[in-house]
């Protein structure tokens, strides 16, 4: 984990509600796919945890959906703005698990994680597919990003206006050695019935710090207590138990 | 030379600042960002006989100027805080550590004290009173001044490590029930504790946390505290260890000028965990600045 200044460079709606920003500073901290950055914001108490979409050198890019007053200050907020972010949170997806054919499935505001991680799975020659699930056209990003890294690529929404119509399980029917996966609790239980395979689960919780500290996003899995933010956010399939 | 050292309850530390129990862990999470052996000294994470998972999720909720948890007292229990988390710590820090108790019985404090009594890393025992009673009808020990002495008589009986309570500020008069600890042999007394408090969502109308209710901290209760701490400082003999809300190095000294002798930091390392080094390092710079040589004497020194 690491402290630093970032300075946003760009911060532009990619649908109605969800918006990409590209920050600029020390990106070191962050080792993996699916870690999650924490973000000061001017006026409120708690930081914002999201997750990364990618980083590379200098260069920190996270997309984030509008959903309360943090969100919404995040949005509004300009180039050359700069936010003091603690980087290099969680552990993030295990690469080494994938096989040669992993699947990537993402809904919503769980796609993010997985453009990183698709990245380095490709960059080691995987042969990497991604489902990604919206609700409806409208919602998706990311379809372009995801098809220029070489991922074959599978849009599903829920009203059928674009791609597969219906959920991002409707579109599993694929060979695959592996399942890496992001979004709503719902989703994931859905994949985790239908995956005949080993998977990684990327969970969500309220936080407090967001390093290990608090004990505010603790949750119970088959090998003990977790705290998301430390130990997760990404469960492996065999230690979950589903709560609610 | 700005002069820092203060003596809390006849252990002479540092500098007066604490982390503050259930914001620090058991102190290595933060060895990994810096070097913790700046602090005067840190209070665990609150220790209990048995293992408790606490509370379901979420359990954080964002308030104007703090937050509420309500966490439930999670920890691995007094057997392996003792056998896993002491010896770890002692990998990183060569100071007393203040053990923060929680009990829901006489049994389960008294149970938790005695085992922590043999422990050679710990300074002080902390003892939090703000857990409900369960023989006695779910009330805190620390809401009444006779529950509130008879853990501190039985928690004396059983170690002859200084004994501090926790108080909570959920009471009417919190100067009875401070006098009440001390005439029952407390050490010292640390306040406050959190503020029962409560949010709900206005989208879906429920509460935030799954608990509905939970532990209110952050800048927003400084002023409470300040005025709580000078009230019972005013009051008592022994040493007060003042908390809630604290954030910079001005808000110990405001802390001290009210009648604290040590200074618990909680909140703020959550949002900056790097606070109480930020604290210590710059406290030498604001009591150059107001004419302070040693912290010391200005505890209680509010006109």
């Amino acid at each position: 984990m690491k402290q630093g200044y970032f300075k946003i460079i760009k911060n532009i709606p990619l649908t109605r509600d969800v918006y990409e920003m590209t920050l600029e500073g020390d990106t070191s901290a962050i080792t993996a796919a699916g870690q999650f950055v924490n973000i000061k914001i001017d006026g409120l108490y708690l930081r914002r945890p999201i997750s990364v979409c990618d980083a590379e050198s200098d260069r920190l890019i996270i997309i984030y959906k509008v959903v309360g007053k943090g969100t919404r200050i995040m949005s509004e907020l300009g180039e050359g703005v700069s936010l003091d972010i603690l980087t290099g949170l969680g552990n993030g997806y295990d690469l080494d698990k994938s096989g040669d054919k992993p699947l990537l499935i993402g809904g919503g505001v769980g796609v993010p994680p997985l453009y990183n991680l698709a990245k380095r799975l490709i960059a080691q020659g995987k042969n990497a597919s991604v489902i990604l699930g919206f609700n409806t056209e409208a919602e998706i990003f990311y379809e372009k990003q995801f098809k220029a890294l070489g991922c074959d690529v599978t849009v599903t929404t829920a009203d059928g206006s674009y791609g597969v119509k219906g959920f991002v399980t409707d579109a599993m029917d694929k060979d695959y050695s592996y399942i890496y996966t992001c979004g709503p609790e719902p989703m994931l239980k859905a994949v985790y019935a239908r995956c005949n395979s080993g998977g990684q689960f990327s969970f969500e919780e309220r936080m407090g710090c967001g390093f290990g500290a608090c004990m505010g996003c603790s949750c119970k899995t088959v090998t003990g207590c977790k705290r998301i933010c430390k130990d997760g956010p990404v469960l492996e399939k065999e230690e979950i138990l589903w709560q609610k | 030379m700005a002069e820092m050292r203060v003596n809390l309850c006849g252990i002479d530390i540092l500098n007066p600042v604490i982390p503050a129990s259930g914001t620090f862990g058991y102190g290595y999470e933060y060895a990994d960002l810096y070097d913790i052996n700046c602090l005067g000294t840190f209070s665990f994470k609150g220790t209990t006989k048995e293992p408790r998972f606490g509370n379901p999720t979420p359990r954080i909720a964002e308030c104007t100027a703090g937050m509420i948890n309500s966490v439930g007292l999670q920890n691995p229990g007094v057997d392996r805080v003792i056998s896993e988390e002491l010896p770890k710590l002692a990998r990183c820090f060569d100071k007393k550590v203040m053990a923060n108790v929680s009990g829901f019985s006489i049994e389960d404090y008294t149970y938790t004290c005695e085992r922590l009594d043999k422990c050679e890393q710990v300074g002080w025992l902390e003892v939090n009173i703000s857990c409900p009673n369960v023989h006695g009808g779910g009330m805190s020990f620390g809401t009444s001044p006779e529950c509130a002495a008879q853990v501190t008589k039985a928690v004396k009986a059983v170690t002859a490590k200084p004994v501090i309570i926790k108080l909570t500020p959920n009471v009417t008069d919190i100067v009875s029930i401070a006098r009440a600890c001390e005439d029952a042999g407390a050490d010292g007394v640390s306040l406050i504790n959190t503020m029962l408090g409560m949010r709900i969502n206005l989208k879906t109308r429920k509460p935030v946390v799954a608990n509905t209710m939970g532990g209110f901290s952050g800048s927003a209760i400084f002023p409470v505290a300040v005025r709580m701490v000078y009230q019972v400082a005013k009051a008592v003999k022994i040493p007060v260890v003042g908390m809630g809300g604290v954030a910079c190095a001005e808000d110990v000294i405001e802390m001290m000028l009210a009648g604290a002798t040590a200074v618990e930091v909680g909140a703020q390392n959550l949002i900056n965990p790097y606070a109480c080094r930020d604290i210590i390092e710059d406290l030498p710079r604001v009591m150059q600045k107001l004419g302070i040589d040693s912290l010391s004497e200005i505890i209680g020194g509010c006109k």
